[in-house]
């Protein structure tokens, strides 16, 4: 009783948000716009069902899921150290800085076309996509938190007696976790966004190719799947995300 | 020979537009070894200019500070310093962590550093808050944390800018009571800011008062000679608090009438 209590107060309000989404969705489906162009929930879980069941959906959906997380690992891996030399050396601030002001206003959707034609519609070419829509809010978010360090952190370990390395690993880097941690979460949601684009224009497989091929032989079903799963996708990725900076990064959580 | 010496030290404060601010002019200033020193003086008057000065944290423009007779290079050790607000406190490490930090910094044995950092937490009432995250302590339990800091890692002096400032009143009598009882039992030099009047006489062996700024520099210093726990309302510490005043009444004016 206490638990049922509990879990209410935690996750009721999530699942009667939910619960009226899908509500909503299916009445308006019936008596607004009544239409094979947008069918209601149940037809879509029914379908959705039916392609888990025989490896379509799971097929498209490991495929998109391989290509962000190599692409979200390898952009942040490059993004961190680049953002700490930027944020700790001003040379290096200036030295890169034309780089990335310039770079990060040309969407990664734009780069589409070239990232196809440099390195074909396999792997390759979304793997770099993603890296490319990652590295640069990683570096701005991580450089963004360096220069945010309270200067008396800095100068309490010089007179603690730490020396330039130590203040680095020991006070630099800590404290610009929480900014890190931001940045890749930010960085995930584009992402999504990246490689649907990517898989709409140029992919044998994944949940972007899914929504073009239901576009192309008219099957609206398959591309209500392809949305939802997407949808579904986005909140679990972000959840376990979130849930793991508390857990195991508690104290470097952005929230404190 | 002093501990800490301040030859005629200048410091000139050039603004982005260029226009040059003479903080402090012809200051000179010494401190003995194993005294309190407090320097007091006007908002806006380069006190914690003086500090930063001593820390390392700044160069002067001209003179020369000494400790031990050597020319002051830069942060130190020998020089530990406790910080006004609490923004120096590590959060993503717990209080004893925080204490420890200076004595893992130089590699001392974890099972040596832990029992010294307790020791000080000790010392400073913080028995049982080891395991907390300063996000997780108060606004005096954290200026609690920093001495602590400091302490442990054993240096030749301390240098505390307004450290109670941002507390409560009852919780800033506490604190230097406290402050009083550590510096009684340590006998590590002190340099302690202050603009409090009450607390520079509570707490102070001898008092600095500054001028107000521009060109700023020690008008006078007063022996306090109170033995033992001060009380407010004793005559002697009233009479200190009074000549203490009419010392710095006038350059409070002068830096109030500026300001505007």
């Amino acid at each position: 009783m206490r638990l049922a209590r509990h879990l209410w107060t935690v996750y009721g309000g999530y699942a009667l948000g939910f619960a009226s989404l899908f509500v909503i969705w299916q009445l308006a489906s019936i008596y607004l716009v009544s239409s094979v162009l947008f069918p209601p929930p149940t037809v879509v879980f029914k379908k959705g069902l039916l392609l888990v069941k025989n490896g379509v959906l799971l097929e498209h959906l490991a495929a998109s899921l391989q290509r962000i997380l190599a692409g979200f690992v390898a952009g942040s891996l490059l993004g961190i150290p680049i953002g700490l030399a930027m944020g700790s050396f001003l040379p290096v601030r200036k030295l890169l800085e034309p780089y990335t002001e310039f770079l990060r206003f040309i969407p990664s959707v734009a780069m589409i076309t070239v990232a196809v034609i440099w390195f074909g519609i396999g792997e390759a070419s979304k793997v770099f996509l993603i890296i490319y829509t990652t590295i640069f809010i990683v570096i701005l978010n991580t450089a963004a938190g360096v220069s945010a360090i309270a200067p008396n952190k800095i100068r309490a370990a010089e007179s603690l007696g730490a020396t330039p390395a130590q203040i680095f690993f020991h006070v630099a880097l800590p404290a610009t976790v929480p900014y890190i941690l931001t940045g890749m979460r930010l960085a995930m949601a584009n992402s999504f966004t990246t490689i649907v684009a990517a898989e709409l224009i140029a992919a044998n497989d994944g949940l972007g190719k899914m929504l073009w091929d239901g576009r192309l032989f008219m099957l609206v079903d398959e591309i209500f799947v392809s949305l939802v799963t997407l949808g579904f996708l986005g909140f679990v990725t972000d959840r376990m995300f979130r849930w793991s900076i508390y857990t195991f990064a508690g104290k470097y959580s952005p929230a404190t | 020979m002093p501990l800490v010496s301040f030859h005629d030290v200048q410091k000139t404060y050039r603004s982005l537009q260029g226009v040059d601010y003479p903080a402090l002019e012809h200051f000179s200033l010494e401190i003995e070894v194993g005294e309190f020193f407090c320097l007091l003086g006007p908002s806006g008057c380069g006190k914690t200019t003086v500090l930063k000065m001593l820390a390392g944290f700044e160069a002067p423009t001209a003179g020369r500070i000494l400790m031990e007779g050597r020319p002051v290079a830069g942060a130190s050790r020998d020089r530990a310093v406790v910080f006004q607000g609490d923004d120096s406190l590590y959060g993503w490490l717990t209080a004893v962590e925080n204490v420890e930090f200076g004595l893992r910094m130089r590699h001392v044995h974890r099972t040596e550093r832990r029992e010294r950092a307790r020791r000080y937490l000790e010392l400073v009432g913080l028995r049982g808050q080891e395991q907390k995250y300063p996000a997780e302590l108060s606004g005096g339990m954290k200026q609690r944390i920093q001495i602590a800091r400091v302490l442990a890692n054993e240096p030749k002096m301390l240098l505390m800018d307004e450290p109670f400032a941002a507390l409560d009143a009852q919780t800033r009598t506490l604190m230097q009571m406290e402050l009083a009882s550590i510096w009684h039992a340590t006998r590590t030099t002190v340099l302690f800011i202050t603009h409090d009047i009450d607390e520079a006489v509570t707490l102070g062996k001898r008092i600095g008062v500054m001028q107000a700024g521009p060109r700023s520099r020690v008008k006078g210093v007063v022996d306090v000679s109170l033995d033992g726990a001060r009380s407010r309302t004793d005559d002697a510490f009233l009479r200190y608090y009074k000549q203490v005043y009419e010392m710095i009444r006038d350059e409070v004016a002068k830096s109030l009438s500026r300001a505007d």
